[in-house]
């Protein structure tokens, strides 16, 4: 045979491969495209949060504890509790909606990583995209009921302490484990197995220049998140633990000496703390967060349909916006709104690359099942 | 499939079910309980300001600092244990693509294994002791993890790995 005639058929093995592997309906094609739109979703929801409740929200707890301060100003014993419940009902409802955003993309991530060790697992295909669906249902499950827990309270619910969406949330969780162990055990039997055969997959052999730049640009990012978490932790954590006891013990002593200005320096200086600890642990959270987006991300280039200029821009802005998102929300305090608005554009840079990519691996599907795929 | 594949995919999978089994645990049996501690320490701080007790107030403050600092560092550990493990699954399955020979992969895979069992480690033994030992496992291990991902990066950077041994379980 010919060079060219062994290159053809190279070829061939391999788009059969891939058309076997990414077959309509098949574990890795749903995995793929729910778990790059969980993670859509949850980024959109994300950024709604950050600019339309995440400050405000900020703002009512930071008021409910200047409340209370001053109710122990006044002696009013009983209204420091009643603030105090304020700020736990506050933080309960950021709490939800920060889990929900949380939970969406740990969720498209756990996708992700599923669909690329699909050929490791020793399962039926059929089983294998069950686990699939059963792993979808669970991880839009729970999120959208965390997100209810706050709205829908204890309503009609048959418990004194669990209301109906957590209940929802904690069925979207077990749908999730069940669908996971069951992945799980696949993936031990066919690493017990002695005689398994041997597991072609192309994505992990793919050398393209934006799968290179993902793979590389991701690890990249990790390490930044690493240095600058180790930074935190030698440099600031301690501090901020000692300011934190420092300051509420002030306000407090404050309020005993019947003090108003020590109150209102001490409530001041508590803001601005609470503030520089949340964007410090919010630049380091994404950092990483992206770093393993764009690590998955570069597995899945083969299945991105869209021409390589292309391909490479769509890569390129993902890796800006991971930078420019977590930079900006470090410079926040500092710079104020103009950090706030280039770090929501940054997160809108990642979101559309995402998008794109998401679009091409349709368009991979689309030319797949019509058979023509390269 | 490589001896570095298989420790940074076993090792990986094994350290996210351990992330999870502690956090369940935790969730159980300690978060809750610590979420208590802390609020109703630091409402109490305030009512001993309210009633004009000093003495209460500022005990009840310490209680809330030793609670929060104990909280802070065990939801820290869970969600670094599985962190890491993520990070160290996805590794493995791009371990192909690092241009380095198979010994310096081994390597670097017991690194970055061992800092991010240690690593998350140290701080939860920082709850129990607050010498300088489970301070310096922490920094320890997170010195092994930025040292081993520093390598990946400059890996993965140099070339795209083409080898068959990749196509290979």
């Amino acid at each position: 045979m010919s060079s060219s005639q062994d290159a053809s058929a190279r070829e061939s093995d391999m788009v059969f491969e891939r058309s076997e592997t990414f077959a309509p309906l098949s574990a890795r094609r749903l995995l793929l495209l729910g778990g790059i739109g969980l993670i859509l979703i949850g980024m959109i929801f994300g950024d709604i949060f950050a600019v339309f409740v995440l400050h405000q929200n900020a703002a009512r707890v930071g008021a409910s504890l200047s409340s209370a301060a001053h109710a122990a100003l006044a002696r009013d014993g009983a209204a420091v509790v009643k603030n105090f419940q304020d700020v736990g009902g506050f933080l309960e409802n950021r709490g939800t909606k920060v889990d929900t955003h949380v939970h969406m993309i740990a969720f498209g991530y756990l996708a992700l990583m599923l669909a690329l060790l699909a050929p490791w697992m020793a399962l039926s295909a059929n089983t294998k995209k069950r686990l699939a669906w059963l792993f979808l249902c669970g991880a839009g499950l729970l999120p959208v009921c965390v997100f209810l827990i706050h709205y829908v309270g204890l309503a009609y619910s048959p418990l004194q302490a669990i209301g109906w969406a957590s209940i929802f949330a904690d069925l979207g969780g077990l749908l999730v484990i069940v669908a996971v162990v069951g992945y799980l055990s696949g993936l031990v039997k066919h690493f017990l197995s002695g005689e398994r055969a041997a597991v072609q997959d192309d994505l992990l052999t793919d050398s393209s220049v934006p799968g290179q730049l993902l793979l590389a640009g991701g690890v990249f990012l990790l390490l930044l998140g690493f240095l600058h978490g180790s930074y935190y932790a030698a440099v600031d954590l301690y501090r901020h633990e000692a300011l934190d006891y420092s300051i509420l013990s002030r306000i407090s002593s404050g309020a005993a000496a019947q003090d108003p200005a020590a109150v209102a320096c001490g409530l001041a200086e508590y803001g601005q703390l609470q503030g520089d600890k949340a964007v410090k642990i919010a630049a380091h959270a994404h950092i990483i967060e992206f770093g393993l987006l764009s690590m998955l991300l570069a597995f899945f280039q083969p299945y991105v349909s869209l021409r390589e200029t292309w391909k490479r821009r769509w890569a390129l802005v993902l890796l800006l916006g991971s930078v420019l998102l977590p930079v900006c929300v470090l410079l926040e305090l500092k710079f104020g709104f103009i950090a706030g608005g280039l770090a929501d554009i940054g997160g809108l840079l990642v979101i559309v690359a995402l998008l794109a990519m998401w679009i091409g691996v349709l368009r991979y599907t689309g030319q797949l099942d019509a058979g023509g795929a390269t | 499939m490589s001896g570095a594949r298989r420790l940074l995919l076993a090792g990986g999978i094994a350290l996210a079910v351990w992330g999870m089994v502690y956090g369940l645990w935790y969730a159980v049996f300690a978060e809750h309980q610590a979420l208590e501690e802390i609020g109703s320490s630091l409402a109490a701080g305030f009512g001993g300001a309210a009633a004009r007790n000093s003495a209460l107030a500022e005990r009840a403050l310490q209680q809330y600092q030793q609670a929060k600092y104990v909280y802070d560092r065990q939801v820290d550990v869970h969600g670094h244990w599985i962190g890491l493990a993520m990070v160290l699954i996805v590794l493995g399955i791009g371990l192909d693509r690092l241009a380095f020979s198979e010994r310096i992969k081994t390597l670097l895979s017991i690194g970055a294994l061992l800092g991010s069992v240690l690593f998350p480690l140290g701080v939860l033994l920082q709850t129990l002791n607050h010498g300088n030992g489970p301070r310096a496992l922490a920094v320890l291990g997170s010195a092994l993890v930025v040292l081993a991902l520093a390598a990946f990066a400059l890996g993965f950077a140099r070339k795209p790995s083409n080898s068959k041994e990749s196509r290979r379980n």
